[in-house]
């Protein structure tokens, strides 16, 4: 029965009051460890006609007559149009429309950032469209520019009010540790970069709007949209069967989409709106930088009694203030813990999601300074993870769902183990040492999210939902989950996916919620399915329908005496089809549903010249049961590679004077290429969460990317004594911290305290 | 009037000088499977084959290319290099997969057996943002099946 309920949504770690109906998810967990498909590695589904280049990306549609859009953005980072002349734009080649800040809200007057959208023109060609823009006329008034978040905070330039949590008595906390540490962390811009840059292209059918868009949320899309334009929501169709990479920054319409409606209601013809790579390095949104002043106080024996943070985040001229005290708040046990996030307003680029939002910068502040404090009291790093151990969520008094930490740190044992061996490959001016860090971060997904499945007369099933893939692998998850249930080969699974006006409800991909919150609607519909399978069996055969099942492709009775191909008992159906439905049930009440993990980083220090190499990292992660090993250890590598270059190479760099972005092409912005991945390693604990769901299943786009950056940093502290404290750790901070590390061993020698204590 | 073979058919072209090689088999030619991901040669993602040398197609101008014989992701279909890579698991989104398995083609046809050395050289030119790096080395260590 659908069950009205009011209930706590998180994504990506925000959350919020909602009502929802749900219904109740009747299905038992099976039983923990690999069965029939689920729990075993599938190749991709959809993996040919990605390869063989078929699969049709909103970068590669042309529909009849479509336009192409450029689009006029600010070239400074705080100024205002004063006078704008579009008639040059009009009377180009090519041209067929132009509009401006008094058409549609989303092109403005005054621009916060560099990138800001000001005017857009389209034209029978993208470079026809490229050299209108040129021809338009505008009058620039350049404004006072704020870049410096401690500045805007002290001026009250702020996002929203600052976010207080505490519990417990910090003060009492600082005053009972035997030693207290301070430290100043400070992360960089990161941009997200997918390689299908930011897209729309439009059209209207009728009093119908179709959107085909590069995007993660489907329906998100489509809500905005409708709202945006003021039509029912229901008068939008969006379609994304592929789209080339997301990472939490396509989440939404955005300007694009908007202009490229405009133009299209203007033109009556299908419009495309798509940035250049390097609109898309500065208009698209990008991880924040932080600055992070945290304390940490603990007894000698490393019971920590005090955390503190002070975390400003740098958001940009728009965006949301990301979790970043998260990991200071939910790792440990710690009894007295006082964190107070900012979120700065400043003439940036606006921040959008990306993997973890939050999380990523602030496990890179507290497990560095906890490092630092396993270091200074001469405990193991690792040991002093488990002494303060967190077995429910202090922040919110309330149990975890599940949570197999400790077994992710024991699996962990034998990579911690190497690093005496590691240690002895130093030679004089190249220094190894291995470092760890935990992870946490969300993924539990939850309601709403639907699906259907179809079988037909030949025994083949087609699971129906409109949720998108962005890459992760869900489509063949999905397939999977299917499969198992109905007891039918993986083959006989196909999946539909992508298309808001074929198929229902599906579940934003962020927040790694995609497989927790679709998997368990999937398989509802699957057991639906089967369910009237097995009742039209037991018609036919004149058997009761509890002897009955169906396994491997096969109807058979519990006595053996049948066995029967599926296609022959669906076969009777002839153009009939059986249609199974299922929802996602409630995540469970009064529970914090978290993720888990551990990564051992090795690295070589050239303590000469500051080069870094990362060498090896072993993860070890808890996301409950999982669907497609293989599938997941191409996420977890995937999420390490986007971490190292999280914290070695990438930065956007802007002007300190400007504000103008300098790092807007792939050359100055340096991604991790085939030449900067290490050995990587992983393991997953695969033990389903028994409070969470028909499938105890998790999510695990974004846990990889987590503990990487503070595993990397604690790696260098054991290969060289030195503290890096800021990202990237490029040569510059890395030769700061060996010059500071020295001096310190120089004035405890000086103090006549014998060297290396 | 240029002139190309590309995937074993031959094309005249009519384009203004100054198009693109990618742009001609994607707009022209409907070969959308080469991607344009920077459009400025940084990425690999519109990596083809002219006369069997990876070339960045969205840097390459047709004009300068006029005459040659060019291989596309749709000319290699069956490759056993596409499979190697569906069975690696060798891509997440896919949209650099085309350009990869082009650079990845081009090395095996050289170099039967490629030592990892060997496959980070050739592959250095390809990005991937999902970071599909270790299985694409796989598949190409493993292409032969």
């Amino acid at each position: 029965m659908a069950r009205l309920i009011r209930t706590e949504k998180e994504v990506e770690g925000r959350y919020e009051e909602v009502w929802l109906v749900v219904e109740e998810d009747a299905l038992e967990q099976w039983p923990s460890g690999p069965r029939e498909i689920v729990g075993r590695p599938a190749t991709r589904i959809d993996g040919l006609e990605r390869a063989r280049g078929e699969a049709v990306y909103t970068a590669d549609l042309k529909l009849p007559g479509m336009l192409h859009t450029a689009v006029l953005r600010s070239p400074f980072a705080h100024a205002r149009v004063v006078r704008i002349d579009l008639a040059g734009a009009l009377a180009s080649p090519g041209v067929h429309a132009a509009i401006g800040p008094e058409d549609i809200s989303q092109l403005e007057e005054e621009c916060g950032f560099q990138g800001a959208a000001v005017a857009a023109v389209c034209a029978d060609t993208f470079a026809q469209a490229r050299a209108a823009v040129a021809a338009i006329d505008v009058e620039w008034e350049q404004l006072d520019v704020l870049l410096d978040p401690d500045e805007a905070i002290a001026r009250g330039e702020q996002l929203d009010e600052p976010r207080v949590r505490t519990r417990g008595d910090y003060e009492q906390g600082l005053a009972d540790a035997d030693v207290v540490l301070e430290g100043e962390f400070r992360t960089q811009v990161v941009l997200h970069n997918s390689l299908e840059t930011h897209q729309s292209v439009v059209q209207w059918v009728g009093d119908t709007l179709e959107v085909y868009i590069s995007t993660q949320y489907i329906w998100g899309i489509r809500d905005e949209v409708a709202k945006g334009i003021g039509i029912p929501a229901d008068k939008v169709r969006v379609i994304c069967h592929y789209m080339g990479g997301g990472f939490g920054s396509k989440n939404s319409p955005d300007d694009y989409t908007f202009i490229a409606i405009e133009l299209a209601k203007r033109t009556h013809r299908p419009v495309r709106c798509a940035l250049t790579r390097r609109e898309e390095n500065i208009a698209t949104g990008n991880r924040n930088a932080t600055i992070q002043r945290l304390t940490i106080g603990a007894k000698s024996d490393g019971t920590l009694t005090a955390l503190g943070g002070e975390y400003v985040n740098a958001v940009g001229w728009s965006g949301w203030v990301a979790p970043t005290e998260g990991p200071m708040q939910l790792l440990y046990s710690c009894p007295n813990v006082k964190t107070t996030t900012w979120g700065a307003k400043i003439n940036q680029p606006p921040m959008k999601a990306f993997r973890a939002p939050g999380f990523v910068e602030g496990t890179f502040g507290v497990e560095s300074l906890l490092d630092e404090l396993a270091a200074k009291l001469d405990l193991d790093p690792l040991e002093l993870r488990r002494k303060n151990y967190a077995h429910h969520d202090a922040a919110d008094e309330r149990p975890f769902s599940g949570k197999s930490l400790m077994e992710c740190y024991r699996r962990a044992e034998p990579h911690w183990d190497r690093r005496l061996e590691v240690r002895s490959r130093s030679t004089e001016t190249v220094k190894r040492g291995v470092g760890l860090a935990s992870q946490i971060w969300y993924g539990g997904g939850g309601p709403p999210s639907y699906a259907w499945i179809r079988v037909g007369s030949d025994g083949r099933a087609t699971v129906v939902t409109a949720m998108q893939d962005i890459g992760t692998g869900t489509k063949t998850a999905m397939a999977q989950i299917a499969a198992e249930e109905l007891g039918i080969p993986l083959e006989h699974v196909t999946v539909s996916l992508g298309d808001s006006a074929r198929g229902p409800y599906a579940a934003i991909s962020a927040g790694s919620s995609t497989t927790p919150s679709m998997g368990p609607a999937v398989r509802a519909a699957a057991a639906d399915a089967k369910r009237q399978i097995i009742e039209i069996a037991a018609q036919r055969y004149h058997l009761e329908e509890r002897v009955l099942d169906l396994r491997g492709g096969t109807v058979v009775s519990a006595d053996g005496n049948l066995s029967t191909p599926l296609e022959e008992v669906v076969g009777l159906l002839d153009d009939a089809q059986i249609l199974g439905k299922g929802a996602r049930g409630p995540n469970p009440t009064g529970m914090q549903v978290l993720t888990f993990g551990v990564q051992v980083a090795e690295v070589a220090v050239d303590i000469e010249t500051g080069e870094i190499w990362v060498e090896r990292i072993a993860a070890v992660h808890d996301i409950g049961r999982v669907i497609n090993p293989l599938g997941a250890s191409s996420q977890i590598e995937g999420g390490i590679i986007q971490g190292i270059g999280h914290t070695l190479s990438e930065e956007r760099l802007h002007d300190p004077k400007t504000g103008r972005i300098l790092t807007t092409g792939l050359d100055a912005y340096k991604l991790p290429t085939f030449a900067d991945v290490p050995e990587i390693v992983s393991e997953l604990v695969d033990e389903p969460d028994g409070h969470l769901t028909n499938l105890g299943s998790k999510g695990l786009g974004e846990p990889p990317i987590v503990p990487t950056a503070a595993a990397i940093a604690n790696a260098i502290r054991d290969a060289t004594g030195a503290d890096v404290r800021q990202l990237p750790i490029s040569r510059e901070e890395m030769l700061r911290a060996l010059r500071e590390a020295e001096q310190r061993t120089a004035e405890k020698e000086k103090r006549g305290a014998p060297a290396g204590v | 009037m240029p002139e190309l073979e590309v995937n074993g058919h031959h094309y005249e072209i009519h384009a203004e000088v100054g198009e693109s090689l990618a742009d001609t088999l994607r707009d022209d030619l409907g070969l959308t499977g080469t991607k344009v991901a920077c459009d400025e040669g940084h990425c690999g993602a519109c990596t083809v084959l002219v006369d069997g040398v990876p070339t960045l197609s969205c840097i390459t101008l047709l004009h300068a290319v006029d005459g040659a014989s060019v291989t596309t992701i749709e000319g290699l279909r069956e490759h056993p290099m596409v499979h190697a890579f569906v069975r690696a698991d060798a891509m997440q989104c896919g949209f650099c997969t085309p350009g990869q398995i082009v650079s990845a083609v081009s090395l095996v046809e050289a170099n039967r057996d490629p030592s990892t050395d060997d496959i980070r050289h050739a592959m250095a030119g390809n990005l991937c943002r999902c970071g599909a790096y270790p299985k694409i080395e796989e598949a190409i260590r493993t292409w032969r099946g």
